[in-house]
C-alpha cells in the first residue's frame, strides 16, 4: 500500500496540497479524481518523486519515498509519462526495451529480452514491434507506453491521465488491460483521471480531491452520489445507477 | 537500409575516402612514390595522415556530440557550434590569450572547455524558460545566443587586434594539421567513445524528464555529464581544428530519419557518417580550387545547408 501522510505543498503562495493523509490499499485500481487544479497531478507526482517533498511524508510498500536510491524506487514504482508532444523516433520494441532499463542498465540479459517479449504480447503488440512510434495511432502508442511501464515490472504503477486523446474503444481497451494487470497480477495501479464515469466503472477505489484536501474515499458506489457531485464538482448534474454502478449522464 | 548494411556501407566509404585523402593535396604523391622516396614518407608522416585522422576524428566527434545535445534539448535543430558551445571555447581561448599567453596548449584548452561548458549550462537554462509547445523556438533562441556570444568575442578580439586568431578558431580547416600539433584532437575522440557507454541513459534523456526519472535515472547527472562531453569535444575541435558548423546538426538528423533514436544502435553509425562526411568535404576543398583550398568549414556549409533544407522538406517516411 502507500501511505501519505500530513503531505502539503506550496506552488509559489498557492497552497497546492493541504495536509493530504491517505492510504492507498494494495491491489486494485484506485482513481483519483477532482476538479481541473485540485491537486491531484501534484500529489501523483509527489509519490514518484517527480516533484520534491516539501512537508510530510509518503511510503510505497516499505520505501521511504524521500530517502531511498533512484534506481530501488524505480524497480517498486513506474509512472507513466503524460503524452509527450515529442515523441523519440524509437519502434515499439524498443521503447518497451527502456522500460526494462533500472534491472539492465544499458547490458540487456535473455530474462530482459523474455519480459519485453511477454510485455509486447500481453498488450497484443507483437505484430507492430518493428512499427516506428510516430506511425502508431494514438490508441496504439498509448498501449505501448503502458506495456514499457509494465516491462518495467513494478508492484506500483502510477498513470496520469492516460485516457487523454483516446477514442472510447482504445480507452475501454486501456482500462481492460489495467484491471487485468491488477487482478491477474496483483500490481497496485493509480490513475489519475477525468472521466468519472470509466473511474465508476473500472475503479476499485476512488479518492476525491478539492483545493488540496481529500474530500471522499471509498467504493465509486458508495462515494459518488448527487451530493457528492455538487460539492466537489459544484455541478448540479444527476447520478444514476446501471447494474449498480453509478453512471453520470451528461 | 538497415543498420547492418548502413555500416558496412560507411565503413568501406570511409577506408576509400582515407586513402583518397592520403593522395590528394598541393605535393604530388602517387602510392608507388612512397617505396622509393623518402620525401614522400616523410610528408605522409607529418602532414598526410594527421589532416585525414583529424577529419575522421572531428567529424565523428561533432556528429556524436551533436546528437547529445539534441537528446538533452529534446530538441532536433540545434547543434554545439551554433547554441554557444562553440562560442564559449573561442571565448575562453581569447581569455587565455589574451590574459595568460604564456600557458602552455593543453591549460588554455581547458579554460575553453571550462568556458564551453559554462555557456552550454546558459542555454539549457535559457531552453528551460521556454514554452515547450513551440519547439522552433530552440533553433532560434541557440542562434541568436551562440550570435550574441560569437559578436562578444569577435568585439573583444577586435579590440585586442586578435582577429586573426578568431578566424582560426572560427573557420574550421584541416590545412594547418601537422605531426606534433594535432595530437589533442585524440582527447575528443576518446570522449565521443566514452559517451558510448551511457548512450542508453542520452536516449532516455531524449525521452523527457518524467521517463527519466520514472527508469530510476539520475536525470541532472545525465545532463551534466551529457554537457561536459560536449564541452570537452566542441573544446578541442576548437582549439586543434577550429569550428566545423552542421556537422552536430545534420549528420544525427539524417541517422535518425533513417535509424531512429536507439542511441545504443545508432551512434556508432552517427560517428561513421560525420567521418565520411567531413573527410569527404575535406577532400573536395583541396580539388575544387586546386592549388589553393577551400575550409572544411565552407564546403561543409554547402553541403550541410543543402541537406538540411532536404530534411525539412522532403516528405518525411516516418518521421514526426
Amino acid at each position: 500500500m502507500i501511505r501519505i501522510s500530513d503531505l502539503s505543498y506550496h506552488h509559489g503562495r498557492t497552497q497546492v496540497l493541504d495536509q493530504v493523509s491517505l492510504t492507498i490499499p494494495k491491489g486494485g485500481i484506485t482513481a483519483l479524481v477532482g476538479a481541473n487544479g485540485a491537486g491531484k497531478s501534484t500529489l501523483l507526482s509527489l509519490i514518484a518523486r517527480l516533484t520534491p517533498l516539501q512537508t510530510g511524508s509518503i511510503h510505497v510498500g516499505d520505501l521511504d519515498v524521500s530517502r531511498c536510491p533512484s534506481d530501488m524506487l524505480a524497480r517498486n514504482l513506474s509512472i507513466l509519462p503524460q503524452n509527450t508532444e515529442v515523441a523519440p523516433r524509437l519502434t515499439v520494441r524498443e521503447l518497451v526495451s527502456f522500460g526494462r532499463y533500472p534491472y539492465h542498465k544499458g547490458q540487456p540479459t535473455s530474462e530482459d529480452h523474455t519480459k519485453i517479449d511477454a510485455a509486447l504480447q500481453d498488450f497484443d503488440l507483437t505484430p507492430l514491434a518493428d512499427r516506428v512510434l510516430d506511425t502508431l495511432s494514438g490508441g496504439q502508442k498509448q498501449r505501448a507506453y503502458v506495456a514499457m511501464t509494465y516491462a518495467q515490472d513494478t508492484d506500483y504503477i502510477l498513470l496520469d491521465e492516460p485516457l487523454n486523446n483516446l477514442d472510447i474503444a482504445a480507452s475501454r481497451s486501456l482500462m481492460q488491460t489495467l484491471r487485468h494487470l491488477s487482478q491477474e497480477k496483483g500490481r497496485t495501479i493509480v490513475v489519475v483521471m477525468h472521466d468519472l464515469n470509466y473511474a465508476c466503472a473500472y475503479a476499485d477505489h476512488l479518492v476525491a480531491l478539492s483545493n488540496g484536501k481529500i474530500r471522499a474515499e471509498g467504493h465509486p458506489s458508495q462515494v459518488v452520489t448527487n451530493g457528492f457531485l455538487s460539492s466537489v464538482f459544484s455541478t448540479d448534474a444527476h447520478v444514476h445507477h446501471v447494474d449498480q454502478v453509478p453512471v453520470i449522464l451528461v | 537500409m538497415t543498420r547492418k548494411a548502413t555500416g558496412v556501407f560507411g565503413l568501406v566509404a570511409l577506408l576509400l575516402l582515407m586513402g583518397v585523402s592520403l593522395f590528394v593535396g598541393v605535393m604530388n604523391v602517387s602510392p608507388k612514390d612512397l617505396w622509393h622516396d623518402p620525401e614522400a614518407m616523410r610528408l605522409m608522416g607529418i602532414s598526410r595522415l594527421p589532416r585525414t585522422l583529424a577529419a575522421v576524428i572531428a567529424g565523428a566527434s561533432l556528429a556524436v556530440t551533436g546528437t547529445i545535445m539534441q537528446m538533452l534539448v529534446r530538441n532536433r535543430f540545434v547543434e554545439p557550434s551554433t547554441a554557444g558551445t562553440g562560442q564559449g571555447a573561442a571565448a575562453g581561448i581569447l581569455i587565455a590569450t589574451l590574459f595568460f599567453p604564456a600557458v602552455p596548449l593543453f591549460a588554455k584548452m581547458s579554460l575553453a572547455a571550462i568556458c564551453a561548458l559554462i555557456s552550454s549550462f546558459g542555454f539549457l537554462a535559457i531552453v528551460r524558460r521556454l514554452p515547450p509547445t513551440q519547439p522552433l523556438l530552440v533553433p532560434l533562441v541557440g542562434m541568436i545566443y551562440g550570435g550574441i556570444l560569437g559578436a562578444g568575442v569577435v568585439f573583444v578580439a577586435y579590440q585586442a587586434d586578435l582577429l586573426q586568431y578568431i578566424d582560426i578558431w572560427m573557420n574550421g580547416e584541416f590545412s594547418g594539421v601537422l605531426k606534433g600539433r594535432y595530437e589533442l584532437i585524440w582527447v575528443a575522440a576518446a570522449v565521443a567513445a566514452l559517451s558510448y557507454l551511457v548512450a542508453d541513459q542520452f536516449a532516455i534523456v531524449g525521452m523527457g524528464r518524467v521517463a527519466s526519472i520514472s527508469l530510476g535515472l539520475n536525470y541532472r547527472q545525465v545532463i551534466t555529464i551529457g554537457l561536459v562531453a560536449i564541452s570537452i569535444v566542441t573544446a578541442l575541435t576548437v582549439v586543434t581544428v577550429g569550428m566545423i558548423p552542421f556537422v552536430g546538426l545534420v549528420v544525427p538528423n539524417i541517422t535518425s530519419r533513417l535509424l531512429g533514436d536507439n542511441l545504443r544502435r545508432t551512434l556508432p553509425i552517427t560517428a561513421l557518417l560525420g567521418a565520411v562526411l567531413v573527410l569527404a568535404s575535406d577532400i573536395l576543398g583541396r580539388v575544387l580550387r586546386y592549388p589553393f583550398e577551400i575550409p572544411v568549414g565552407t564546403v561543409f556549409g554547402v553541403i550541410g545547408a543543402v541537406v538540411f533544407l532536404w530534411l525539412l522538406y522532403a516528405r518525411p517516411g516516418h518521421a514526426r
